[in-house]
């Protein structure tokens, strides 16, 4: 099972609990862009085996997303962070550094 | 090869079955091949052996970093069924679907096709509508289905409680020609027919890296050493975007773990396959007598071979609602394989970017069924550069926005 902690109510929770969305910090392209553009954004992932950064909902409780990094290929945890942000922040980078060394 | 007949074992019975010959040989790899497939499931397999039957092309290698069928091919439930939706879905799964009938007699070895027929139970309002319309283009498409009430299917599989208080089943979409066939089999026979044929199968041979030489590409980087090809085909299912990486181009497509389980073997109690996709389960028996369960997707990128236990539990809880008989079995194994998934839930038979490189994947929950028609198709795709059977499945459709929309279909593994 795995157990995340919600960066917006502090509560690490069972997964039953959350929603996931898939890939994070993906570009949003708008109308004005071409059919290039639309399809990474739409539907190209990097669908990275190992360090992954991905997007959850804490559904069944604050309902509030929020951002993980996990990786894919062992579904270790390093990390969760706010979902206002462009790229992961300088410590979830650590942890991943630290992690995936030992 | 020896042909496998009753005559043979007879013959090898007096001899005390000494005389049985390996199934594929085992040989070092040679330094160049004309087609290098990598993946030996059941969709790699199906396209060297028709790269070889259809078009003579046999200086073909199939290299495979596990095992021959361990992957997918190896862990899939094997519902054959091919009640599509779109056109270019029908005809590929229905070419599918007729090849499998006479599997065993063209390769001569007994993959247990089993056509008992397949139920997809209505369980809601939006379902009647869908498998209606579905059963109406299916026989547009030539696909033989048809649209059966409640008391139909509870002639077919008595076992089941039609009157659920939550989901009662309100009808099905009945395929009589769909049915099972042993996965293993299906990956042996192949293997077994591409060596007659003189091509390389190389097991536990990984495929790190893929050379390339302005724009096209020439060859691949493996634990064994480099490997030179004309042209590649990319069979890898759930490493599908890892060996696309390799080449430099990325897929629309997730890998996820999808999860199935059997039970105890019991006496036969139903004789057709049944998948109820409202409350994510499906069950079928296999010859031994396990019942054999599957259910939904997990929802995050996985590459483990392992899923989350909760999504077993929902399966089982929503099986026992509709066949209550099941309530006090013991369940005897689970396991799980790592599926990929496209945006459209339909798979993707493609040249690629790079030059010589084609890609057969996004599978997903539900590729065992089309095995001998993705073959087919994408032996004709490498042979001649186009192929009728692939043309609507191409990379590009997601760019231009020609979805081939079958997800209706595949939220649930089948
Ligand atoms: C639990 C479960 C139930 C399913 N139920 C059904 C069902 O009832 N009906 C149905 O039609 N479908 C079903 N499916 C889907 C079906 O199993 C797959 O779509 C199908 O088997 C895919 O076959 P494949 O040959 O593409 O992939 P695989 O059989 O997975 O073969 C790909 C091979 O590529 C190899 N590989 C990966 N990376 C490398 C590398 N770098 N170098 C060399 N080799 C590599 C892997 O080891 C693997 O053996 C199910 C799947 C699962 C997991
Ligand atoms: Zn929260």
């Amino acid at each position: 099972m795995l157990l995340l902690t919600c960066p917006n109510c502090g509560l690490t929770v069972e997964e039953t609990e959350l929603a996931p969305g898939g890939e994070a910090h993906l570009t949003r392209f708008g109308p004005a862009s071409g059919d290039a553009e639309f399809e990474a954004y739409l539907f190209l992932r990097d669908n990275a085996k190992g360090v992954h950064f991905e997007r959850w909902c804490h559904a069944y409780g604050c309902g509030k997303w929020f951002l993980a990094a996990r990786d894919t290929a062992t579904l270790q945890v390093f990390g969760t962070y706010s979902a206002q942000t462009k790229e992961p922040p300088a410590e979830i980078l650590e942890s991943i550094a630290k992690g995936r060394a030992t | 090869m020896r042909r496998f007949s009753a005559f043979a074992i007879a013959r090898e019975a007096l001899r005390h079955h000494e005389g049985w010959g390996r199934t594929w040989a085992k040989r070092p790899p040679k330094a160049r091949y004309d087609v290098v497939i990598v993946g030996a499931g059941g969709h790699g397999l199906a396209t060297a052996h028709y790269l070889g039957k259809n078009f003579g092309i046999t200086n073909v290698a199939i290299l495979e970093k596990g095992w021959l069928g361990g992957g997918n091919t190896g862990r899939n439930t094997t519902i054959i069924r091919s009640n599509y939706l779109q056109d270019p879905s029908a005809a590929l799964y229905e070419k599918a679907r007729s090849l499998y009938e006479t599997m065993s007699q063209d390769l001569n070895y007994n993959v247990m096709f089993s056509p008992r027929g397949v139920i997809m139970l209505a369980q809601t309002h939006h379902e009647v509508r869908g498998y209606k319309r579905t059963a109406h283009a299916n026989s547009l498409q030539g696909v033989q289905t048809e649209w059966i009430g409640p008391e139909r299917v509870k002639e077919l599989c008595p076992i089941m409680n039609i009157e659920g208080p939550r989901y009662p089943v309100l009808g099905g979409l009945w395929q009589a020609r769909g049915g099972t066939a042993r996965h293993d089999a299906v990956a042996w026979a192949y293997a077994r027919a591409c060596t007659d044929m003189g091509m390389d199968i190389l097991q536990t041979c990984e495929v790190t890296g893929i050379r390339r030489d302005g724009g096209r590409v020439t060859g691949v980087e493996t634990n064994l050493g480099e490997i030179g090809c004309d042209k590649l085909g990319i069979v890898v299912a759930g490493h599908s975007g890892v060996l696309a990486e390799m080449a430099g181009f990325r897929l629309p497509l997730e890998s996820v773990a999808l999860q199935a389980l059997v039970s105890e073997p019991i006496k036969p109690c139903m004789d057709v396959v049944v998948m109820a996709n409202t409350v994510h389960g499906y069950m079928s028996q296999s010859d031994k007598g396990e019942m054999v369960i599957g259910g939904g997707t997990d929802g995050y990128n996985n590459y483990t071979q392992r899923g989350s236990f909760h999504h077993i539990e929902e399966t089982l809880r929503a099986l026992v609602e509709t066949f209550p008989m099941i309530s006090r079995l013991k369940m005897l194994r689970q396991w799980g394989g790592i599926v990929d998934v496209t945006g459209d839930r339909s798979p993707i038979l493609s040249k690629t970017p790079v030059e010589g490189v084609f890609i057969n994947c996004g599978w997903g929950t539900g590729g065992f069924k089309a095995i001998p028609g993705s073959g087919w198709g994408m032996a004709e795709l490498m042979a001649k550069g186009h192929s009728p059977l692939t043309e609507a499945f191409g990379l590009e459709r997601f760019r231009e926005g020609r979805f081939i929309d079958e997800s209706v279909a595949a939220g649930v593994a089948h």
